[in-house]
């Protein structure tokens, strides 16, 4: 049995439509699961719901219907056991650097005192490489620095669940890649079980255990699981060379590109419990299982043997 | 180059001022005796008259009244004649009691109206009635259902100045913005915490500049309250001068009034400045 740490169980969202129209289905009957520990990523065209969907598991929105159940427990609103990373950093521009980490840790342990909390929060802060800018305030940080605060923030609460909505999407292509090999050393590190959107395919090659592919909404599903054939300790600077890697590039970057538009009307029995979960490797990706069917690694070791050792 | 801007700035506000004054005291200076009169009649008619002086104060009498008044600020001859500074002292006094009173009432109610969009509906028609109705025209049923001129006097300031605070409060509040407010949901942030530690330091620009123009209405406001109520205040000595027809204490008063003000609304500026966060 595939453990699901966490799994969205048929979930929906529906906006009212204009006056007199009916609403408006961004996705409906959505099933998605992530082992403990595994990094997921979401990726798909802009206005698809993907924001949506983190939202939803993040707790600040509501599922129109369905539910989300995280670690055994059908959640409730939000949690400090999922932290999120967003966007646009949201940092509280009035506090320092550990005024926004430190407000995170008491917000958690209430009762600790200021000398506990500054610590803990310092240990974060070191983590992500910010220590000496404690005390500058978010205006005086580059964009980088910003989205770092955040990753400190989120990680300072030892949260179950890591969620990030296209963290990195406003960095330039160096900061972007530094903060890329910093969450993954953070998440291999620390085992930490991590949920990301994302629109840039090499990032979601490097950081990503599970790919998950979604079609241009409206009525968008997710139409393809990829397993991430390329091994645990891959760097990003010869991700490249990687045997897999074209393989799995040209897969992911085919689906942006021509399959998610007429996803839905070309495959007419899509089944969003069935899942099909696909392992780009050397000759055609190969499918491996589906989502639910339950078979575990056994069968992604034959079509990649390479992985083996991986899990 | 800041720096000779604001020398040269200076030096321009000097020459006006000084033009001003220059004018005003060609305006108003005496003209030499006119015609012969029998002395009977230039008593009757005053200075005016027989010295060809202007009915109008020159600067030099604001200017020697004025320093009067500052050598003696707070001396008191019984109700109708007080130091300036006893005057300004009750004005002031009256608008930091109605000032503070709306404060109290506004913020809360602000912070209430602004976090539950069922209350800003609800309390929506009673504020926009309420809203554009002068703080003057409350007078006769203040002084009718408090019958007592000088609280009748705060209540109007109070009335007037909540209206900037407590609308300003709703908008700073409602508009929080909704990436900080999520901050503190997923830290499981309570509503009480949350009010404090999020909406109020993010809204607190927005409070502080509502409050800002409350102040700067109240002092408005209280000059023309007192004349109405009367006994003592500013605004009381403005018209008891009139009434003494002493123009050059009149003068004198509008100075202060005007100086006041503008201590008033610094303080408020500077508090605003210190809760302002750059983004
Ligand atoms: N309040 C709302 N009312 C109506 N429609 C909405 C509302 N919020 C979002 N939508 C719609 O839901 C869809 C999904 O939005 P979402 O923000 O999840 O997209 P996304 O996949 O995250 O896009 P992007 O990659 O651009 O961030 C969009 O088409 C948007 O128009
Ligand atoms: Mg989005």
């Amino acid at each position: 049995m595939i453990d699901k740490f966490i799994s969205i169980e048929g979930i929906a969202k529906r906006y009212p439509g204009a006056a007199g129209a009916g609403d408006t289905t961004i996705f409906e009957n959505l099933w998605l699961s992530l082992p403990r520990g595994e990094f997921g990523c979401v990726i798909g065209h802009s206005g698809c719901g993907k924001t949506t969907v983190l939202n939803i598991l993040a707790g600040l929105d509501q599922p129109s219907e369905g539910t989300v159940i995280v670690d055994d427990h059908e959640i409730q609103g939000t949690s400090l056991d999922r932290a999120v990373i967003f966007q646009s950093h949201a940092l509280l521009p009035w506090r320092t650097v550990m005024g926004n980490v430190a407000y995170a840790v008491s917000s958690k342990w209430r009762k600790w005192d200021k000398a506990k909390v500054r610590a803990h929060a310092q240990q974060f802060i070191d983590l992500v490489g910010l220590t000496g800018s404690e005390h500058k305030r978010p205006s005086e940080l580059s964009g980088g620095m910003k989205q770092r605060v955040g990753i400190a923030r989120a990680l300072s609460i030892t949260p179950k669940i890591m969620l990030m909505d296209e963290p990195f999407s406003a960095l330039d292509a160096l900061t972007r890649g530094s903060l890329q090999d910093e969450v993954r050393r953070i998440c291999l590190e620390t085992g930490q079980t991590t949920f990301m959107i994302t629109h840039d395919v090499d990032e979601a090659m490097y950081l990503a255990d599970k790919i998950f592919l979604m079609t241009n909404g409206p009525g968008a599903v997710v139409a393809e699981i990829v397993e991430n054939p390329l091994p645990k300790d891959r760097a990003r600077i010869d991700l490249h060379r990687h045997p897999y890697y074209y393989a799995l590039r040209n897969h992911i970057v085919d689906f942006l590109v021509t399959r998610s538009k007429g996803f839905v009307a070309a495959n007419p029995d899509h089944d969003p419990l069935h899942v099909p979960v696909v392992r780009p490797g050397l000759a055609e990706p190969a499918l491996v299982l589906s989502a639910a069917s339950g078979a575990a690694a056994t069968g992604a070791a034959v079509s990649a043997p390479a992985q083996l050792r991986a899990r | 180059m800041t720096k000779s801007l604001n020398v040269r700035a200076a030096v321009v506000s000097i020459v006006l001022f000084l033009g001003f004054i220059g004018a005003w005291h060609l305006a108003t200076r005496s003209t030499g005796s006119t015609a012969a009169m029998s002395p009977e009649y230039a008593k009757l008619m005053g200075l005016t008259a027989t010295q060809g002086k202007s009915a109008m104060p020159g600067p030099l009498d604001v200017g020697a009244k004025l320093w009067d008044h500052l050598r003696h600020p707070f001396y008191d001859n019984g109700p109708n004649d007080k130091g300036l500074g006893i005057q300004l002292g009750y004005s002031i006094a009256r608008v930091m009691a109605g000032y503070l009173l709306a404060v109290a009432v506004a913020i809360p109610l602000g912070f209430l109206i602004g976090m539950s969009p069922l209350m800003s509906k609800a309390l929506d028609p009673f504020i926009q009635v309420l809203k554009p109705i002068s703080p003057l025209a409350w007078m006769p049923l203040a002084l009718y259902t408090i019958k007592d001129s000088s609280l009748s006097a705060i209540f109007v300031i109070f009335i007037c100045s909540i209206w900037p605070m407590l609308l300003n409060t709703v908008f700073g509040v409602a508009s929080v913005r909704k990436e900080w407010v999520n901050v503190a949901r997923t830290l499981e942030v309570g509503t009480v915490r949350r009010a404090f530690t999020v909406i109020l330091p993010a809204a607190a620009p927005t409070i502080l500049t509502g409050m800002r123009i409350s102040i700067g209405i109240a002092w408005l406001v209280i000059v023309a309250a007192e004349m109405l109520v009367g006994g003592t205040g500013i605004g009381y000595f403005v018209w008891n001068e009139w009434n003494n027809l002493s123009i050059v204490n009149v003068i004198i008063a509008i100075l202060a009034i005007g100086v006041v003000g503008m201590v008033l609304d610094q303080v408020l500026a500077q508090a605003t400045r210190l809760v302002t966060f750059p983004e």
